[in-house]
């Protein structure tokens, strides 16, 4: 199993959020985790992708056969673990390129590897803005400023292409997007799945999971997964709401 | 818990390596320790200096005796004694230089050690050296390929002799040694520095360049800078500086001078990395410097370009006193300070002639303990109507033991004229370290990144052989102000 989460607590601030949870992932699934707001959706990905703030109080989280509890937030990622931000943060003055070479290079010095040349840095960088049609001068300009809510999620994307995670965390992805953007960002997901990576996608709405499919669908509610099913369980709640789920929980 | 990682990270402070601390172990001629008249005479007499230039220093000494030393800086510093300073130290050599092979070869060697080479077969995509250690230049490059082109560039002794008319007209005209208390301690006992003289309508076609080093004990340097750029010429100067690390304060007390005559354009480039001081605030070189440029003809420029990295104070205000018609003042500024560092900079832009223009942007970066302060003053007398001044005062705060300060002083005398403030103070925010994290990033890069961006609008103004050395200087600094 790729990603193994067993009985996991997470408090901010004291306040706990995260209050048992379980989810396995393996190599080539994708799960979608839907729910309410302030079930703690976001706090599971903080807590996966190492976020200072959001203690672990009890639990484990096992990815690739490690417990990666307390380990800081930069070796997750360079071991693979890829968050798609649900608020993509503006670093002014930091260009779109600069950041992204950096970025690459801190990853390939973890694994051991010399710096990337910068012709096929280049190169790269052109193959992935073509898949999730980003715009080429959005590259030149600094890291998410001026950028419309639209073209942050696309950078985001593009961001995920370039760093190629193994397990790849879509934080609300679909916010804020029109249909047109959202089937940009679709399909830049579907090119990058493959049989050796794992997706966990985090939103409300089934109009995403019409377009990125999911193998498995989790409803959080009040820090613990109450419900999984297959994609029809998606099309359900759409249906009928989260409403009737609670109830079967609560009874 | 604590939430906010800028102060966790702070709790636990590294150390901070500088590079450049190391001594070169060479034979040193010196002054007897103190200041008197007698010292002037000797430093006047190692250098030959004719009767006028004695003079000129014991005027400054006798008016020196009747300052006393500035208290309105936002720094705090033990009493320096004067008396407990050499005010004069040069590497023993035996004769006159005519080639490089005869430069003491442990000082090529501390030059190559710190990125400067004076050879002239490996040159520097275009840049000529003048290189100071402590009070003498021990070589300047590329003096014949400048000769050509009618420039002047040599060490400001060298000038003396050579040049004598230039000096006496233009040497006090910007920065008379009645200015300040250290204007007249410098011009007491200044040793060397260097002059540039470019002819009319010379476009200079290499950098020019100094390097300062302090290399010996005990020791203050004071050099004097001194660029004249006629009518319709253009040169771009950079400085550049490092002292050894010393448990020792060390004073360096410089004084630049800038004229530019009509249409002449000078760009004025420094990277200031004087030893800081170590974590605990021991040591460190004292920065009192005094720099101005004198846009004397219509139309003319002058633009200072600053990285401020070192020294343990920093007490500098590079000016323009724009006294052409249409002439540009510009000043661009990253004063980066880190442990018990002490900043108090910024600039003067003084309005005389009509249309004149002027462009101020500043950004202080604190961390650790340090104290970081903009101070600037925009003068705009009566007939300097319709001037516009622009400035911008970004300060960024890294922990919460550090300070940032803004004194800016405004003062318009027409109505014509359009001044514009703008500043801002800011922190790294935990979510921009976090997003960096999570791309693989780690906190001390992140913060590297983010500061180079806040600071991207002063790089890129400064020349590319400059630009790359500054960037990792800010990381470097920075280094040790995160866990």
């Amino acid at each position: 199993m790729l990603l193994n989460i067993k009985n996991l607590h997470v408090a901010i601030d004291g306040k706990e959020i995260i209050r048992g949870l379980n989810l396995g992932v393996n190599k080539g699934e994708v799960h979608a985790i839907m729910g309410p707001n302030g079930t703690g959706k976001s706090t599971l990905a903080a807590a996966i992708t190492g976020r200072e703030g959001y203690e672990v109080t009890a639990g484990e989280i096992w990815y690739k056969g490690k417990n990666i509890v307390g380990w800081p937030a930069e070796e997750r990622a360079n071991e693979g673990i890829f968050l798609s931000f649900q608020y993509p943060v503006e670093i002014p003055g930091v260009s779109m390129t600069n950041f992204m070479r950096t970025a690459i290079n801190a990853q390939r010095e973890y694994r051991g590897l010399a710096p990337i040349p910068a012709a096929d840095f280049l190169k790269m960088m052109d193959e992935k803005k073509r898949l999730v049609e980003i715009h080429e001068k959005l590259t030149n300009r600094s890291v998410n400023e001026g950028f419309s809510g639209g073209e942050k999620k696309k950078n985001e994307i593009f961001q995920m292409a370039m760093l190629e995670p193994t397990m790849a965390i879509l934080d609300e992805t679909d916010s804020g997007l029109d249909i047109d953007a959202l089937k940009v960002v679709a399909k830049g997901v579907n090119q990058l799945r493959t049989s050796e990576n794992a997706f966990i996608v985090i939103t409300h709405y089934q109009r995403l999971l019409d377009l990125i499919v999911p193998d498995f669908v989790h409803v959080l509610f009040d820090g613990r997964i109450i419900k999984s099913g297959g994609r029809n369980l998606a099309l359900e709640l759409e249906e009928k709401g989260y409403e009737w789920i609670k109830q079967e929980h609560l009874i | 818990m604590d939430n906010n990682p800028n102060n966790n990270i702070l709790e636990e402070v590294t150390s901070n390596e500088y590079k450049f601390g190391f001594f070169t172990d060479i034979e040193t001629e010196t002054a007897p320790v103190g200041l008197t008249e007698d010292t002037i005479r000797f430093i006047s007499a190692k250098k030959e200096e004719p009767e006028w230039m004695l003079e000129f220093r014991l005027k400054a000494y006798r008016h020196w005796l009747t300052l006393t030393e500035p208290v309105w800086a936002h720094i705090k510093y033990p009493a320096i004694n004067y008396q407990d300073i050499i005010f004069y130290a040069a590497p023993k050599r035996k004769k006159e230089l005519s080639s490089l092979d005869e430069v003491d070869p442990e000082l090529l060697d501390t030059f190559n050690k710190l990125g400067i080479s004076l050879d002239e077969q490996k040159k520097l995509s275009g840049v000529a050296v003048d290189a100071v250690i402590d009070s003498v230049s021990v070589k300047t490059t590329f003096q014949d390929t400048l000769a050509k082109h009618g420039v002047i560039f040599c060490s400001f002794s060298e000038a003396v002799k050579n040049h004598p008319e230039l000096i006496k007209k233009y040497m006090g005209s910007v920065v008379p040694y009645t200015d300040n208390y250290f204007a007249a301690l410098n011009s007491a006992v200044f040793s060397d520095g260097s002059f540039c003289h470019i002819p009319k309508g010379v476009r200079c076609p290499l950098e020019l360049s100094t390097y300062f080093r302090i290399n010996a004990a005990n020791t203050g340097q004071f050099e004097r800078t001194l660029i004249v750029a006629e009518d319709n010429s253009y040169v771009s100067y950079m400085e550049g500086c490092t002292a050894p690390m010393r448990d020792e304060n060390q004073l360096h007390a410089a004084i630049v001078e800038i004229v530019a005559m009509d249409n002449a354009e000078v760009k004025y480039s420094t990277v200031q990395n004087w030893y800081p001081g170590d974590k605990e605030g021991k040591g460190g070189v004292y920065n009192f410097v005094t720099k101005r440029g004198l846009c004397k003809g219509k139309n003319s420029k002058i633009a200072w370009t600053q990285v401020e990295t070192g020294s343990a104070i920093t007490w500098k205000y590079p000016s323009c006193v724009l006294m052409g018609d249409n002439s540009v003042g510009e000043f661009y500024s990253v004063a980066v300070t880190n442990h018990h560092q002490q900043a108090d900079t910024g600039t003067k832009m003084i309005h005389i002639g009509k249309n004149t223009r002027s462009t101020i942007i500043s950004k202080g970066i604190s961390a650790g303990k340090s104290n970081n302060s903009y101070r600037g003053l925009v003068k705009i007398l009566p007939g300097a109507s319709s001037s516009r001044n622009f400035s911008q005062c970004d300060s960024l705060l890294l922990g919460d033991k550090c300070g940032a300060h803004t004194f800016p002083y405004i003062q318009a005398n027409n109505e014509s004229s359009i001044i514009e403030h703008e500043a801002t103070t800011s922190k790294i925010s935990e979510d921009q370290l976090f997003y960096c994290n999570q791309r693989g990033i780690d906190t001390e890069k992140a913060i590297g990144l983010i500061v180079n961006g806040y600071a991207r609008e002063v790089l890129n103004k400064l020349p590319m052989e400059f630009a790359v050395e500054a960037q990792k200087l800010l990381s470097i600094t920075l280094e040790g102000s995160v866990g």
